[in-house]
């Protein structure tokens, strides 16, 4: 059988042990026996790993000797490995085009159980491939240049990292934040463990670096709206929330605060996690970036009612000369255009309330660790006192490890920093009240550098350790010890006894979960997420940074949960992959493009109107309709609509596609 | 929509004032019920641990009777709802019991399909069919000032219901601020009555008894609502024993929450069986502002 180009296919078929993960489960000798009856394959053979060098001097030396055109390799996902096998044809001296990639190990031996069903099932696979190839073709790759640009979302330490160290490498950074400052959790906490370095000393410096960088453009009060374009050339719509204080005049000098009509802060402030509270214009807080003020629609009263004396604008202009406060503020769009996306959108907590019997919510002193993050803080609302709602100091704390996680009920998973951060919790505590505190853990988890010593160093401080999951706590109290506490229940499991512990003050150390509009931005930017949501990398070993999508990369805690460490060394890591990319400058794309037949081409329009990037435009001396092969973005709905079938896709032409559905259904 | 009213022995017998009250809250809420047709014991906690197959063949018995008029079952009592829904489980999970009770079935003229009768408890149609806000809507004796003790019991949220939570229920405590009654938040609503053990072994019975009853008025409790016959009875019936074990004097009016819902939805008292009970309940009422 002679191909449409002429030339009559000489195919050789490599099917891969990869191990024992494929040759495990699928008889491979049979399914290369089978091969060699299929027409025009000259070669099949086996191999253990073809993905390694020799495996691939398989496929060139039997171009070379054998004169084989056509490569069809069995073995992983395209995902994993088309790159490989098509330089490897490219180098035994082939278009790299005509070679095509079986799936047997996803899509067969590591989801068919009996090994018969897995082998018959693989060799349709490869009937299916071998039928295909024979209608490939060489076809050219598209080289577009890179914008150097890069969009970073999420202003966490994560992103402020990346943002720093590609703007120093020289590069035009646009940092987008959602909250009206940079900081992410971090800039709540007091101390970082294990070496209890100060956050805000750390993180401070940073921060102002950011703002003050002449390659980073600060977006704070910010979202990404809308994303167009592909690697190389992404074209992102950002919406800016109107903050009614002029960015460029305010100087951050809490004049309008202070004048505000309420004479005390009444609002629970967002920062605080509600522990302080906030008045309608504010700074969440004193090292925010930038350091500007904020008006709130929700508790102001001249967005509530129209009729508020505005003192905050009268003494912003009169006292301080500034008038920044502009109540007619609008939001804004933009338009930027970059070559690469970081996302470090980070994570959020676990909310206690959804487990009632630990009683968040209805026992006032039971607190999130985060809310004990803001009372440890120097610059919190309590001035780093740690108090109970009532003002007094705790005689006796308890600290609930893994509320939310390694729970089926809740989320399954390790959230991997609370066992330290629960350690430090308790270090403050005790250095800050002198209280009992009793850590009641499943296991405690604290590998990483320094941090079993941190452990031991707290064994000697006098924290009591439970190792025990809490069943409850409550204010059901049956001995005068226990009268005006709250009680924790907890299976003490090292000695076996069920132990009742009166507590003036609970802190429950919750877990690290996905963002809840993480699939908001999973579809904006056409990446994946993991089952339980956290954004999904490319390869979880090899490429941790990278996404299934070209040219964009994720950084931090919104991957999956880690701690300050892990999340900057991530973000360095996502800043040497865009440095990589944008410094090679041009990307091969896949040429996978629409072409339309101008022969068959009736002129009618159709297509015209519904390709989704316009690429297709008229030509009205010919009558037909001519694609733009540098917009076509292969999305193949043009090719779907034309009623003259006048539109064919390149590396899905009709006849590979029905070719493979016969191959499919050959084998019985 | 129609349902079948599963009473089971308890509601004929120590629980009748039960079975009058909820007759009386569904008819009041105009919801039409049956008793369903030639039903039989559901064997409770006891018969299963005796021969579960037996057991359980006797309390699918009743699911299949259900199944053939195509009606979902109202099951009161705590152990029946419990039994029945632990029984569609069995059938619905394990090849073997299946097996062994569809030919059980079979001998009887009968057969069962699936799960396609859904068991519920009073609670969960209230809330879930009937909703909050129609009862709200029909109160017309409001209990305003009357503090309520929501107790559940154990065996309605084991193994998990659909309608509420496992360990910290609230679908009575909204029914009842529904009515206008002063509901007391407490962490005891899913612990134990003391079940059989206050038949069996006395002193762990009574102290769970105890727990309850001590709680309910520390907190100031003019009544303790229940769902279930064995915990109002355990509770209301052993209040003068657990006094002399504990020195401890009690008298809390122990109720089911069908009686509190019946009052206040106009019912005449004597449909609510409201003479049945050991500790009187009338001074309830009188506590209504
Ligand atoms: C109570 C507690 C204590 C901890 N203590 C420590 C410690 O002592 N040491 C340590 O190493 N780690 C600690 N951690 C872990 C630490 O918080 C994380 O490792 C770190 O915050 C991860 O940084 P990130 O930048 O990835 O995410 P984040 O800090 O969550 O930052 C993400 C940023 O992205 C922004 N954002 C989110 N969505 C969008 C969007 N759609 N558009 C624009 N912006 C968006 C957010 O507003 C935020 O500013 C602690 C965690 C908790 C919960
Ligand atoms: S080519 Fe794919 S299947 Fe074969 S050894 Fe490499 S990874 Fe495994
Ligand atoms: S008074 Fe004006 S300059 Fe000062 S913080 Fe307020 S808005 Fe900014
Ligand atoms: S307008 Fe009034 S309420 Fe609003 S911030 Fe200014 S002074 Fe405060
Ligand atoms: S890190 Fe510790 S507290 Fe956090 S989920 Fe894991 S084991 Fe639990
Ligand atoms: S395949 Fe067709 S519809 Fe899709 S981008 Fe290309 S020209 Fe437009």
């Amino acid at each position: 059988m002679a191909s449409k180009n002429g030339d009559i296919p000489r195919i050789g078929v490599y099917v891969c042990h990869c191990g024992t993960n494929i040759g495990g489960q699928v008889n491979v000798p049979e399914v290369v026996a089978f091969a060699r009856t299929l027409p025009n394959v000259v070669v099949a053979r086996e191999y253990k790993y073809m993905c390694s060098d020799p495996g691939q001097m398989l496929i060139k030396e039997d171009i070379q000797k054998l004169n084989i055109n056509r490569v069809v390799v069995a073995s992983c996902s395209p995902h994993l490995h088309e790159h490989t096998f098509r330089k490897a044809t490219l180098e035994g001296g082939r278009n790299p085009f005509l070679f095509h990639m079986a799936n047997i190990r996803e899509h067969v031996s590591w989801v068919t159980q009996d090994p018969e069903k897995a082998t018959e099932k693989a060799k349709a696979i490869v009937e299916a491939a071998v039928y295909r190839i024979q209608f490939h073709e060489p076809l050219e790759s598209k080289h577009v240049p890179v914008h150097p640009d890069v969009l970073i979302v999420g202003g966490g330490i994560a992103g402020i990292t990346a943002a720093l160290t590609l703007a120093d490498a020289g590069k035009t950074v646009y940092l987008i934040e959602r909250e009206s400052s940079i900081g992410g959790h971090m800039a709540k906490f007091d101390k970082t463990f294990p070496t209890l370095d100060c956050a805000s000393c750390i993180l401070t410096p940073k921060m102002t670096t950011v703002k003050d960088h002449p390659n980073i453009h600060l977006m704070t009060y910010a979202e990404v709206l809308e994303v167009d374009g592909y690697v190389g050339n992404f074209r992102v719509k950002v919406k800016k929330k109107p903050r009614y204080v002029i960015e460029d005049r305010c100087i951050g000098c809490y004049v309008c605060i202070e004048h505000c009509v309420y004479k005390t802060p009444k609002h629970p402030s967002e920062f605080d996690e509600g522990i302080g509270l906030r008045k309608p214009i504010y700074i969440p807080f004193p090292q925010a970036v930038p350091l500007v003020a904020v008006i709130d629609p929700e508790t102001c009263i001249e967005f509530k009612s129209g009729r508020c004396p505005k003192k905050c604008q009268k003494a912003c202009r009169e006292i301080v000369g500034r008038d920044a406060i502009d109540f007619t503020q609008k939001e804004e769009i933009l338009e930027i255009q970059v070559g690469a996306v970081i996302i470090a959108t980070g994570f959020q907590i676990f909310d206690p309330s959804r487990i009632p019997e630990y009683g968040y919510g209805r026992y006032p002193n039971v607190y999130t660790s985060l809310e004990v993050e803001r009372l440890v803080n120097a610059s919190g609302p309590t001035g780093g006192a740690i108090v109970l709602r009532d003002g007094r100091k705790p005689q006796s704390v308890a600290i609930i490890h893994c509320v939310g996680s390694r729970d089926r009920n809740y989320n399954p998973w390790c959230s991997r920093v609370c066992c330290m951060y629960s350690l430090k919790l308790a270090h403050l505590v005790r250095e800050r009240t002198g209280a009992e505190v009793y850590n009641c853990y499943i296991d405690m988890r604290t590998p990483g550098k320094g941090y079993e010593e941190f452990y031991e160093k707290l064994l000697h401080e006098g924290v009591h350790f439970i190792r025990g999951k809490v069943a409850e706590v409550t204010d059901w109290t049956i001995n005068p010890e226990e009268a005006g506490k709250l009680v924790i229940r907890v299976e003490d499991s090292l000695i076996g006894v069920v132990r009742r512990i009166p507590v003036d003050m609970v802190i429950l150390s919750v877990g690290l979960e996905p963002r809840s509009d993480a699939e908001e931005l999973r579809r904006l930017f056409h990446i994946s997420c993991s089952a339980e949501g956290w954004f999904l990398e490319r390869h979880p070993k090899l490429a941790p940074v990278s996404t299934y999508t070209d040219g964009v990369y994720i950084a931090g805690a919104c991957q999956g949960p880690k701690d300050i460490p892990d999340a900057v060394a991530q973000a360095g890591a996502a800043a040497g992959e865009v440095l990589s990319l944008v410094d090679r400058g041009v990307i091969e794309l896949e040429p996978n493009i629409a072409v339309i037949d101008a022969r068959r081409c009736s002129g009618c329009h159709v297509c015209i109107a519904l390709c989704p990037f316009s690429a297709i435009a008229f030509h009205a001396e010919e009558n037909v309709a001519r694609i733009n092969e540098a917009l076509c973005k292969g999305c193949g709905v043009c090719v779907g609509a034309c009623p003259s079938r006048a539109i064919s896709q390149q590396l899905f032409k009709d006849e590979q596609i029905l070719a493979e559905i016969e191959g499919l259904l050959m084998v019985d | 929509m129609a349902y079948f009213y599963y009473p089971g022995c308890s509601l004929k017998g120590t629980g009748a004032s039960y079975e009058k009250s909820l007759l009386a809250v569904f008819a009041a809420l105009d919801i039409p019920m049956q008793e369903l047709p030639d039903w039989n014991c559901c064997g409770a906690t006891s018969y299963m641990s005796i021969d579960e197959k037996v057991a359980l063949a006797m309390a699918a018995r009743n699911l299949a009777i259900a199944e053939e008029n195509g009606r979902d079952i109202i099951a009161p009592c705590s152990a029946c709802y419990m039994v029945l829904r632990k029984t569609q489980k069995y059938i619905k999970e394990y090849a073997h019991i299946r097996e062994s009770i569809l030919t059980a079935l079979k001998q009887a003229g009968l057969t069962y399909r699936g799960d396609s009768v859904r068991i519920r408890h009073p609670l969960d149609v209230l809330i879930t069919d009937v909703g909050v806000d129609e009862i709200r809507k029909r109160v017309r004796r409001p209990l305003n000032g009357v503090r309520v003790f929501p107790y559940y019991g154990c065996l309605i949220v084991r193994p998990k219901n659909g309608f509420d939570h496992a360990t910290y229920p609230t679908s009575m405590d909204v029914l009842l601020e529904a009515l206008g009654c002063e509901v007391i938040d407490h962490p005891l609503k899913t612990k134990c009555c003391g079940g059989s053990l206050t038949g069996t072994l006395e002193e762990v019975g009574m102290r769970l008894v105890y727990i309850l009853l001590k709680e309910a008025k520390k907190r100031g409790s003019h009544a303790i609502a229940t769902v279930c016959p064995l915990c109002q009875f355990n509770l209301d019936a052993y209040q003068e024993k657990v006094q002399k074990m504990y020195s401890e004097s009690f008298a809390i009016p122990v109720m089911y929450v069908t009686q509190l819902l019946g009052y206040a939805l106009g019912a005449q008292h004597t449909h609510l069986g409201l003479e049945q009970h050991i500790i009187p309940v009338q001074e309830v009422f009188e506590m209504v502002r």
